[in-house]
C-alpha cells in the first residue's frame, strides 16, 4: 500500500488538461438556461445519473469521468446518490415504457432550478430501439431536455465537453 | 447427441446448425425435463417462438448440445420449472412475451411485463392491455422483528435500474427478492424482420459491456446458419477484441468490488488500467468498447497500425502495475475481512443453475465456452480456466485476477500468430429458412445466440445473457449476510440488467 502511494507521489499526475467546452452544446444551452438560475448555483453542480433504458454502454463511459484521467470533480461537478441533492439529471437510454414513471418521479424529486442532459444517441430519439412496443423514445418525450450529448456511447471527453459547456453557461451571469 | 437424444424422440429439423434441433411431442418434452431434473443436463436457454417453445440443453458429461422444440397448438406447454426451478423466470418471460402458458409453472406472476406496454403478449397474439394495472405481489415474509427495505428501480449510483426488496432482521438479510424488467427494450421483437446488418447492431447493444461477446455470438450464429467461412485474420482479431473486453471489464469489476468495501485506492488504480485498455482498443479499432467491430462474415475494420504498436505497451504496463495491485489486495487484511466468507454460493447451486463465468467458476463449475463447445482460434491457443470452490466474494475476485493473467497470455499468443489476409467475407444470403446457434464466452459468462434467417433478414433471434442464471443465485447468496455487504455481493456478481431484460 505504502509503496503504491509513494510511487503516486513521485509520478506526475495522470489527469489531463480540460478540453474546450463544446460549441454546439453552448449554443443549445444558450436557449434554455435562464440567468436567474445561473446566479444561484455558481460554479458547482451535483449530478444524478438515471439509466432510463440504456444498454449500459453509456454508463461505462460516464463512470470513466471519475477516473484519474478525466477527474470530473476538479471542475466542481460530482455525482450524488439522490435526485433531492441534484442540480442536473444525466439521463441515458431510449426511455423504456417500464422506466417512464421512474424517470418522471426522479425528475419531480429534483429541486428547481434543474437541468436535464440526455446522454447518447438512444436518449436523443430512441436510437435503434425507437420502433419497439416497449420504448417511449427520446428523453424529451418524458421530461424537458436542456442538452443532448450524442454518441454510441459518447466518449468521456465528449461528455466532459458537454458538461463543461453546461457549467460555463450556468456560471456566466 | 447420443445420451440425450436417445431418450428424446423427435423430428430433426433440417438447416439448423451446428447442433441439432428436434421437434418433439409432449412425451419428448417431458423426457427433456426429466433430464434436467435429474441433473444429467444443464439448461442453456428457454425461449418462445410463434406457437412454439424452444429449450437448449447441454449434456455436461458428453458435451453434447441440442435445441428441443415443442409446438403448442393450444397455447400451453408442460412447465420445465415445475421440475427444474432455474427455468422459472424464463418461463415467466415466455408467458409475458408470447402468451404461451407453461402448465404447472410454480410462479405465475409476470416477469418482464410490468404493465406499462399498453399491450399484452406483444410477440404472440397481441392484445390491448387492461386499463388498470394489477399490483405486483412480492412473496410473503412472516416472522417477528422483520422489516423491509425497498431499493430501486433508480439506484444510488451510476448503475442500471432494477428493484430489490430486502427483508431484514436487524442487520441480517433473511430474504432478497428481485424485480427486473425495467430496461426491457423489446430486442427480440425488434430483431424479427430486421436485416442481418441491423440485427447485428442491435445484438451488439443488448448489454453494452459485452458488446464484443454479443456481436460475436450473433455473427457465429449467422455464419453457422449460412455455413460461411470467416477469414483466419478476422478469427484472430475477434479473439483479440474479446480478450481486451474481458480485461477492461475485469479491471473495472475488481476495482469496483474493492470500492464497495471503501478501499478507494484499488478502485483508482484499476480504473487507470481500464482506461488504458479502452484507449488501446480505440486506437486499434476506432471504438473504445469496440461496438460494431465484429460483424457477420468477419470484422469491420483491421487493426490500425498505430494501435497494433500500442498493444505491447499496454500489456507491458499491465504486467508492471497489476501484480502490485494483486499483492495489495492479498495483503490488506481489512479488505479481506469484507470479501472472504461473504456471499457464499454453494457449488451444487451453481451447477444446478448452470451458472457461467466467474460466478460458476468461483463455485466449482469450470464451464468456459471458449473451451467447450470451443471455437477458433482458442483451439490453437494455450490457456487455463481457473476454478475455485470457496464461492465467496473473495473467490470471485480471484477468478477475475487469474483470468486477467490468462487474457494477457492469450493476447501475447494472438499477436504472435496473427495471420495476414482479408478480414471479412461478404454474406451471401441463402434461399429458404436457415437456423443457427452459437455459444460465446463473454467476460460475465456464456452468451447464447439463436436465430432463424429467411433470405437476407432475421425472422426470429433470441439472445440469452449469462445473467439469467446468475441473478437468482444472488438472492440465495445474500441470505444471512448483513445489508451492508449487499453491494459487495452484488458487484462480485455484476449481473447485466439490460442483457437480462432484453
Amino acid at each position: 500500500m505504502r509503496k503504491i502511494l509513494l510511487q503516486g507521489l513521485a509520478r506526475p499526475p495522470l489527469t489531463e488538461p480540460p478540453p474546450r467546452p463544446d460549441d454546439a452544446a453552448l449554443a443549445e444551452l444558450a436557449k434554455s438556461v435562464n440567468r436567474a438560475a445561473r446566479r444561484r448555483l455558481g460554479r458547482s453542480l451535483s449530478i444524478r445519473q438515471v439509466d432510463a433504458g440504456s444498454c449500459n454502454g453509456c454508463e461505462l463511459e460516464i463512470h470513466a469521468l471519475n477516473n484519474a484521467f478525466y477527474d470530473l470533480e476538479r471542475f466542481g461537478l460530482r455525482f450524488v446518490a439522490s435526485p433531492r441533492h441534484a442540480d442536473v439529471l444525466l439521463v441515458t437510454g431510449p426511455v423504456t415504457k417500464n422506466m417512464r414513471e421512474a424517470l418522471e418521479r426522479t425528475y419531480n424529486a429534483t429541486p428547481d432550478p434543474k437541468w436535464v442532459v440526455a446522454v447518447g444517441d438512444c436518449a436523443r430519439n430512441g436510437g435503434i430501439f425507437a420502433e419497439s412496443y416497449a420504448v417511449v423514445g427520446g428523453v424529451d418525450r418524458v421530461v424537458p431536455v436542456d442538452l443532448h450529448i450524442g454518441g454510441c456511447p459518447p466518449r468521456p471527453i465528449d461528455l466532459l465537453k458537454g458538461l463543461l459547456a453546461l457549467l460555463e453557461t450556468v456560471a456566466r451571469s | 447427441m447420443a445420451a440425450l437424444l436417445d431418450t428424446i424422440d423427435g423430428q430433426r429439423t433440417e438447416a439448423h446448425r451446428p447442433w441439432p434441433r428436434v421437434v418433439v411431442r409432449a412425451d419428448g418434452w417431458r423426457a427433456a425435463i426429466e433430464h434436467l431434473a435429474a441433473g444429467q443436463s444443464t439448461m442453456l436457454g428457454l425461449w418462445g417462438d410463434t406457437g412454439a417453445v424452444h429449450l437448449a440443453l447441454l449434456d455436461e458429461s458428453s458435451g453434447d448440445k441440442a435445441v428441443v422444440t415443442l409446438e403448442c397448438p393450444d397455447g400451453t406447454f408442460p412447465s420445465v420449472a415445475a421440475r427444474y426451478l432455474p427455468a422459472t423466470r424464463l418461463e415467466r418471460a415466455v408467458r409475458d412475451l408470447y402468451g404461451l402458458q407453461p402448465a404447472g409453472l410454480p410462479d405465475t406472476r409476470p416477469w418482464l411485463d410490468l404493465g406499462f406496454w399498453g399491450v399484452t403478449q406483444p410477440l404472440g397474439a397481441r392484445r390491448e392491455a387492461p386499463p388498470t394495472r394489477a399490483p405486483y405481489r412480492f412473496l410473503p415474509v412472516e416472522g417477528e422483528n422483520l422489516h423491509q427495505i425497498p431499493v430501486g428501480p433508480v439506484h444510488a449510483g451510476i448503475i442500471e435500474p432494477g428493484h430489490f426488496r430486502f427483508t431484514a432482521n436487524g442487520e441480517t438479510v433473511v430474504r432478497l427478492e428481485q424485480r427486473l424488467g425495467y430496461v426491457h427494450k423489446g430486442i427480440d421483437g425488434l430483431m424479427a424482420g430486421a436485416s442481418i446488418e441491423r440485427a447485428a447492431r442491435q445484438a451488439g447493444r443488448t448489454s453494452g459491456d459485452s458488446t464484443v461477446a454479443y456481436a460475436l455470438a450473433f455473427a457465429q450464429a449467422v455464419e453457422a446458419a449460412l455455413q460461411m467461412q470467416v477469414p483466419p485474420r478476422a478469427v484472430y482479431l475477434r479473439a483479440l477484441m474479446a480478450e481486451l473486453e474481458r480485461l477492461a471489464n475485469h479491471f473495472g469489476d475488481i476495482g469496483a468490488i474493492c470500492n464497495d468495501a471503501s478501499f478507494a485506492a484499488m478502485h483508482a488504480q484499476c480504473n487507470v488500467l481500464r482506461e488504458r485498455t479502452l484507449r488501446t482498443a480505440d486506437a486499434c479499432f476506432g471504438h473504445r468498447l469496440m461496438m460494431d467491430c465484429v460483424v457477420p462474415g468477419g470484422v469491420a475494420q483491421d487493426l490500425a497500425p498505430d494501435g497494433a504498436g500500442g498493444l505491447p505497451t499496454l500489456l507491458g504496463e499491465i504486467r508492471t502495475l497489476f501484480p502490485q495491485l494483486v499483492e495489495l489486495y492479498d495483503n490488506t487484511a481489512s479488505l479481506q475481512d469484507r470479501t472472504a466468507l461473504t456471499g457464499i454460493l454453494k457449488p451444487e447451486l451453481a451447477r444446478r443453475f448452470g451458472a457461467g463465468g466467474y460466478v460458476g467458476r468461483a463455485s466449482g463449475r469450470g464451464f468456459d465456452a471458449r473451451r467447450h463447445p470451443g471455437y477458433a482460434p482458442y483451439d490453437r491457443l494455450t490457456f487455463e480456466v481457473p476454478v475455485l470452490e470457496a464461492g465467496d466474494v473473495d473467490a470471485r475476485v480471484w477468478i477475475r485476477i487469474r483470468e486477467v493473467e490468462q487474457s494477457l497470455s492469450l493476447l501475447d499468443q494472438i499477436l504472435q500468430s496473427l495471420p495476414g489476409g482479408g478480414i471479412r467475407n461478404a454474406i451471401s444470403p441463402a434461399s429458404g429458412i436457415r437456423e443457427g446457434v452459437a455459444l460465446v464466452e463473454g467476460f460475465r459468462g456464456d452468451v447464447l445466440a439463436w436465430l432463424r434467417l429467411d433470405g437476407d433478414h432475421v425472422t426470429r433471434c433470441h439472445l440469452r445473457d449469462p445473467s439469467w442464471f446468475q441473478w437468482p443465485l444472488l438472492e440465495a447468496v445474500i441470505e444471512n449476510n448483513i445489508v451492508a455487504d449487499f453491494p459487495l455481493c452484488n458487484k462480485s456478481f455484476n449481473c447485466s440488467y439490460s442483457g437480462h431484460d432484453l
